[in-house]
């Protein structure tokens, strides 16, 4: 077996980053949408914490930052989510339309 | 082969950090059989003396004063049919229980029972023993979602509620433990549970005791804390049998439920030995700077071997109290058996090389189990809390109680 | 002591995240994307251990798993999927976005193609032992200024979810 370098961790990385944006272009449902996200900031942290590898510890500690910002996205975006289910009984993002009603 | 396994024996590291697999097989079986055993004797203690709290005899019949009334509730769980509601999203029900008992399990593998005797050492084992006990509220919602009713939905929704609001004084609390490791001469902290131990052994004080009331404060805030993570009385709001029946687990049955009785039970155990890893000394004896010395360490190496001969002598006690009646022979004859084996297992452990080997086992067990045993008294006593003033205590009291305890220890850390 | 990071666990763990990741974009069930995606996060925090990134380990299990996720399943069980269940899954324009998605995966594949000798074949060898302690200097050293700008960005966040959720806007 070859032995696991970089690359191998960045290909991973670019294999979750590439679904992060399908699911986030094709998902109707918007929770679905969230967790997409949650994938392409996952990506972007193996991407961080591998080349922290070579470069030192910087790398890991902005991937703790990267988690802390997934943490405050996620709350703000389940919050709009949740007063956006009150107002129209629905969690579509093609219905999510309206700028004021 | 041979050489392998004996070149463990010498060493002073965990199998895991020695990185020798035998050794940490038989590490990881013990625990498993030492919980097991732990899960099913707390069973029977609960029932006792939440009985005797209540001035009844609790079981009594099958086995001399109930002794084996927990096998016999096993037997029941295992025999029973296994129920799967038909509108159930069966994935997720089957998946539940399972994530449930590998989380509460899978923490054990960086406890230390002494310094030597814990699966591994991790270097960031409290780190990992807080996440891993955190995952256990993932197959709660799972269950409570999977069952496709409303009791247990309910009950999902409070559990991961609660459990995610106390984690977070929680975690207060486990840092200002952690920021005392970081008081000694070298300046620098640590995370592993083996380290954390021996940090209170070098500073000479348990962290409990340490700039007297903060330490304190810090570790009632994780006791209270850590009976709402393990939706135990009176934060037990997740499976309030008046309001939701049995809550997240109302429709499971048979195996299923007993997987999740054997989880709450170890995750009790679990976030005991945090408690008492954390400030109260671990595997350290009691009374380390009052009674030192080479003559007090021989007589606290003595007390396992006392205790299980003191165990023993009770169980004696009883043979001779029972009713001398011909249908209660056998109950006489297993109760002095269980006597004889107490006090077997009791002389084992005054023999020379085997207690001071024991000995620091058997202390960490001793303090875990007074923990569980205020979990008994707790739910003995306490009425249930309502859900709001759950939350309340939780968000109001415990977090700012938390951050001001952890702010004064830095400021107390620094100016000493 | 072994080396943890064998060509085998890496393999086992980059199949189970990226088999989590599809789950996560093809379930109809939010609440069995959510599972595929707890899968995905926690085989990433496996990858980081065998990285020697302890830590960063630990946080996202601690973070993502423990608290993310169970924020995520509470919000799916309260807004009611049973709707969206019956809906079509993907939108209008999926095919456009498989064409975006598939042009971004040629462009990263082009990047790693090209750039072969850039990446060292071997990394430094990172102390383990001492992985969470240089992390704190760093937190609170050279990035103490990001730090506070983070915590600040927790606390925004605080207030906005509460009044999202609070509030009948």
């Amino acid at each position: 077996m070859v032995p696991i370098t970089t690359t191998h961790y960045l290909v991973v990385a670019a294999a979750l980053f590439v679904l992060g944006v399908i699911g986030v272009l094709t998902r109707r449902n918007v929770v679905i949408v969230l967790m997409s996200i949650e994938l392409i900031l996952n990506a972007v942290n193996l991407n961080l914490v591998a080349f922290s590898r070579m470069w030192g510890l910087h790398g890991q500690v902005f991937a703790i930052f990267v988690v802390v910002d997934a943490a405050a996205e996620a709350a703000v975006g389940l919050g709009i989510l949740i007063a956006f289910f009150r107002n129209k009984e629905t969690i579509n993002m093609d219905e999510i339309d309206l700028l004021k009603w | 082969m041979l050489q392998y396994i004996k070149s463990y024996l010498g060493s002073n590291l965990t199998p895991g950090s020695a990185g020798n697999v035998f050794w940490a097989f038989v590490y990881i079986v013990a625990i498993f059989a030492g919980l097991s055993v732990a899960v099913i004797a707390m069973n029977w203690l609960e029932r006792k003396i939440l009985a005797h709290m209540q001035v009844r005899l609790g079981p009594m019949r099958v086995g001399p004063h109930g002794l084996l009334q927990p096998v016999a509730d096993a037997l029941k769980l295992l025999l029973k049919e296994d129920i799967m509601p038909a509108e159930a999203d069966k994935l997720v029900f089957w998946l539940a229980p399972l994530i449930v008992v590998l989380a509460a399990f899978a923490v054990f593998t960086v406890v230390p029972f002494g310094p030597t005797h814990a699966v591994t050492d991790m270097n960031i084992g409290i780190l990992f023993m807080l996440g891993v006990s955190s995952l256990g509220v993932l197959g709660v919602v799972m269950a409570g979602w999977a069952s496709n009713s409303h009791y247990p939905l309910i009950g999902a929704l409070r559990s991961s509620a609660q459990m995610v609001s106390y984690e977070v004084a929680m975690g207060l609390a486990v840092v200002s433990a952690v920021l005392m490791t970081s008081m000694n001469a070298q300046g620098t902290g640590t995370l592993s549970m083996i380290g954390i131990v021996q940090a209170q052994q070098q500073q000479a004080v348990w962290f409990i005791f340490k700039f007297f009331p903060l330490g304190f404060m810090a570790m009632g805030i994780f006791a209270i804390a850590m009976v709402a993570e393990t939706n135990r009385a009176p934060f037990d709001l997740p499976e309030a049998e008046s309001e939701l029946t049995a809550g997240f687990h109302t429709e499971y049955s048979g195996f299923r439920w007993s997987l999740f009785f054997l989880a709450e039970y170890s995750a009790m155990i679990a976030v005991s030995s945090i408690a008492v890893t954390l400030w109260l000394g671990g595997w350290l004896r009691p009374f380390p700077n009052l009674l030192g010395g080479p003559r007090w360490d021989l007589v606290f190496s003595l007390v396992p071997g006392l205790s299980f001969l003191a165990l023993g002598a009770m169980a004696a006690f009883n043979t001779f109290r029972m009713p001398r009646h011909s249908f209660f022979r056998v109950q006489t004859v297993g109760l002095a058996l269980f006597g004889v084996l107490l006090a077997m297992i009791g002389v084992l452990m005054l023999v020379p090389g085997v207690r001071e080997r024991v000995q620091d086992i058997f202390w960490f067990c001793f303090k875990v189990a007074l923990f569980m045993y205020l979990y008994i008294w707790y739910r003995g006593t306490f009425p249930r809390y309502r859900f709001d003033q759950l939350m309340r205590v939780g968000w109001k009291v415990l977090l700012p109680a938390g951050l001001g305890v952890l702010i004064l220890t830095a400021i107390v850390g620094v100016l000493v | 002591m072994n080396p943890v990071a064998t060509p085998f666990f890496f393999y086992l763990l980059s199949t189970m995240a990226i088999v989590g990741g599809v789950m996560v974009i093809v379930r109809r069930n939010a609440v069995h994307s959510a599972i595929a995606l707890i899968v995905t996060l926690l085989s990433v925090a496996g990858l980081y251990l065998m990285l020697y990134a302890p830590f960063v380990a630990g946080v996202q299990i601690i973070v993502y798993a423990g608290g993310i996720m169970v924020l995520f399943l509470f919000v799916i069980m309260l807004v009611n999927i049973d709707r969206s269940m019956k809906e079509r899954t993907f939108n209008k324009q999926w095919w456009v976005a498989i064409v975006a998605a598939v042009a971004l995966g040629a462009l990263f594949v082009s990047v790693f193609v090209k750039s072969k000798g850039l990446f060292p074949e071997r990394g430094l060898p990172l102390a383990e032992e001492s992985n969470t302690q240089q992390i704190g200097l760093y937190l609170y050293g050279n990035y103490m200024f990001a730090f506070e700008i983070a915590s600040l960005l927790l606390l925004v966040a605080i207030i906005g979810a509460v009044v999202m959720a609070k509030k009948r806007i």
